[in-house]
């Protein structure tokens, strides 16, 4: 029997799945239903100060080699999602609180909010490529990322995990200045920065023109990701990127990751894709003569 | 490559004061009650039920907004996108369905009024709107069987809203399935009343969405997705739920009352 158990800056996870943010993590029904039917964890829509409702539509391209989106951070607002997420808390799901705002001071305002609500851990998102003003110019400044860091590291008293751009030069710079701030974990990586167009339109296909890909065709941009902050930081490190089957997981945890995330997967695989992965990863640990998962993380180093 | 069809129409047909269908090709299948993401270049991407199947399919939508609005300048020749068709659809279930529609719920009632005519079944359709004048696709539901008729103002058929109607044709005759789409409200009182009579009856829920597909969280109904896991539900599991009826969320996610 492979273990299946792993722990990310004490955060302890039944298996090594989660649900990204920005998948069906805007009700608490829903962060509770994707629990339930087998993530480790779940992790909220990334929730600001205020309600926002996001770019007009289209904000999803469906592309044969994953998805396109600019949704632009709808969310209720820091108050009114109290009760999605002790929604899901009451019904024993462990909750990731994703936080956006538009300064230190604000992050950690909107974060120990989030705290106070009862969620185990808090994911930072400095690198939502399309929010202008928001996301974009933390990501891209390892002084911001280190300082939007530590901000809200000294405003709470859960682990605290920065997600990280892959659209940098060094990612693993930007890991370690998310640990000088105080980060407990690393989350790599979140879209990349794309566009498509449509010829016979003459034009962006979404409203805001451009916007951040996922799903299989970025997971080796971010199983690199995940190897090299893996050499560059003692902190824990998540992995998310194109993750569809145990397999895709197996290369991420391999590279260094102790966790990992999934959300296009479930374009493809229904919310039955946690169940599925869980299994695919037991078995091809086995088929590979490991007992575990943590003792899978990071075996791809020499 | 994408996966929207970009494709232009052939055909924009007035059906009533405010509404209107957009006929176009694509070779996408598509079932009774499921529907697709229409995108309005410049101004918007919008689900819409098929109101016809087959090859030449087709959209009917009422002005309710201004992407809605500009749609009804397009004319045929000028392309839209289309992606899906999306989510699940309306099963025949028996040999007598009695259809009650609402407004422009109807839109997404006449394929598998038709669809179920075509299988077999005689459909019966109670058919409501606000006037004569808003009354939408009685030739084809007459076409497909027998046609009963409520308006709010009494200018045409039963003066009064179509749960009434509905009640009056459940109580004087059989049916072994209901079918309903329209105002939420509307649907409730019709579900309701199916489920007292022990009827099996199945209803088309709407609700605003962004990506069509299953994963943005917008169109939530308790921890179901319209899009994924309806339009179509069955009374049972509306009856069950806390927010049909009730909640639905606005675009920033709030909870807010339908």
């Amino acid at each position: 029997m492979v273990d299946l158990e792993t722990d990310v800056a004490g955060l302890h996870l039944w298996n090594p799945t989660m649900l990204a943010s920005g998948f069906l993590d805007e009700t608490g029904g829903s962060l509770l239903r994707v629990y339930r039917e087998g993530a480790g964890a779940v992790v909220t829509k990334s929730i600001g100060p205020e309600a926002r409702e996001g770019y007009p539509n289209p904000t999803i391209v469906e592309l044969d080699v994953g998805m396109l989106n600019a949704v632009g951070l709808p969310n209720p607002g820091i108050s009114e999602y109290e009760r999605e997420v002790k929604l899901a808390l009451k019904g024993g799901a462990i909750v990731v609180g994703s936080v956006y705002g538009k300064d230190p001071p604000e992050y950690a305002r909107v974060a120990a909010s989030m705290a106070s609500y009862g969620v185990q851990a808090i994911e930072l998102n400095l690198s939502c490529p399309h929010a202008k003003g928001l996301g974009t110019e933390i990501a891209q400044s390892e002084e911001a990322v280190q300082e939007f860091t530590r901000a809200v590291k000294d405003a709470v008293h859960v682990p605290v995990f920065s997600k990280l751009s892959p659209n940098v030069s060094d990612i693993a710079a930007f890991g370690k200045a998310a640990e000088r701030g105080g980060a407990d974990g690393i989350v790599a990586i979140n879209t990349v920065k794309a566009m498509t167009v449509s010829p016979e339109l003459k034009m962006p296909v979404l409203a805001n023109k451009y916007g951040g890909l996922s799903g299989p065709a970025i997971r080796p941009i971010g199983v690199k990701a995940v190897y090299d902050l893996y050499e560059a930081v003692d902190v824990p490190v998540v992995g998310v990127g194109g993750i569809e089957t145990g397999r895709d997981a197996l290369e991420y945890i391999m590279a260094g990751a102790s966790a990992v995330q999934v959300g296009t997967g479930i374009v493809a695989r229904g919310t039955g894709v946690f169940e599925s992965i869980k299994k695919e990863i037991a078995s091809l640990l086995e088929e590979v003569g490991l007992a575990s998962v943590t003792e899978a993380v990071g075996v791809a180093h020499d | 490559m994408i996966k929207t069809h970009i494709v232009p129409l052939l055909d924009v047909v007035r059906e009533t004061h405010d509404t209107t269908t957009y006929r176009f090709r694509a070779d996408i299948g598509g079932e009774p009650g499921q529907f697709v993401m229409v995108w309005i270049p410049r101004q918007d991407e919008l689900p819409m039920a098929l109101s016809y199947l087959g090859p030449v399919k087709g959209v009917t939508v009422r002005v309710y907004g201004d992407a809605t609005e500009a749609f009804t300048s397009f004319r045929p020749g000028q392309r839209i996108g289309i992606r899906g068709p999306y989510g699940n659809s309306f099963r025949l279930e028996g040999e007598r369905v009695l259809a009650v529609a609402g407004g422009v719920g109807m839109a997404s009632l006449i394929a598998p009024i038709e669809a179920f005519s075509h299988q077999g079944a005689r459909v019966t359709t109670a058919l409501g709107a606000r006037s004569a004048k808003d009354l939408l696709f009685v030739d084809r539901a007459q076409s497909a069987g027998e046609v009963h008729v409520a308006t709010d103002d009494g200018s045409r058929g039963f003066h009064g809203f179509v749960p009434s109607l509905s009640d009056r044709l459940m109580d004087r005759h059989t049916f072994d399935q209901v079918v309903t789409c329209g105002p939420e409200r509307m649907m409730k009182l019709v579900v309701d009343s199916a489920l007292k009579r022990n009827l099996k009856v199945h209803a088309s829920v709407e609700r605003y969405m962004k990506c069509g597909i299953g994963i943005c969280d917008a169109c939530a109904l308790d921890d179901r997705l319209v899009c994924a896991d309806g339009p179509v539900f069955s009374g049972e599991a509306l009856a069950a739920s806390e927010d049909f009826g009730r909640w639905r969320r606005d675009k920033s996610g709030r909870r807010i009352p339908v």
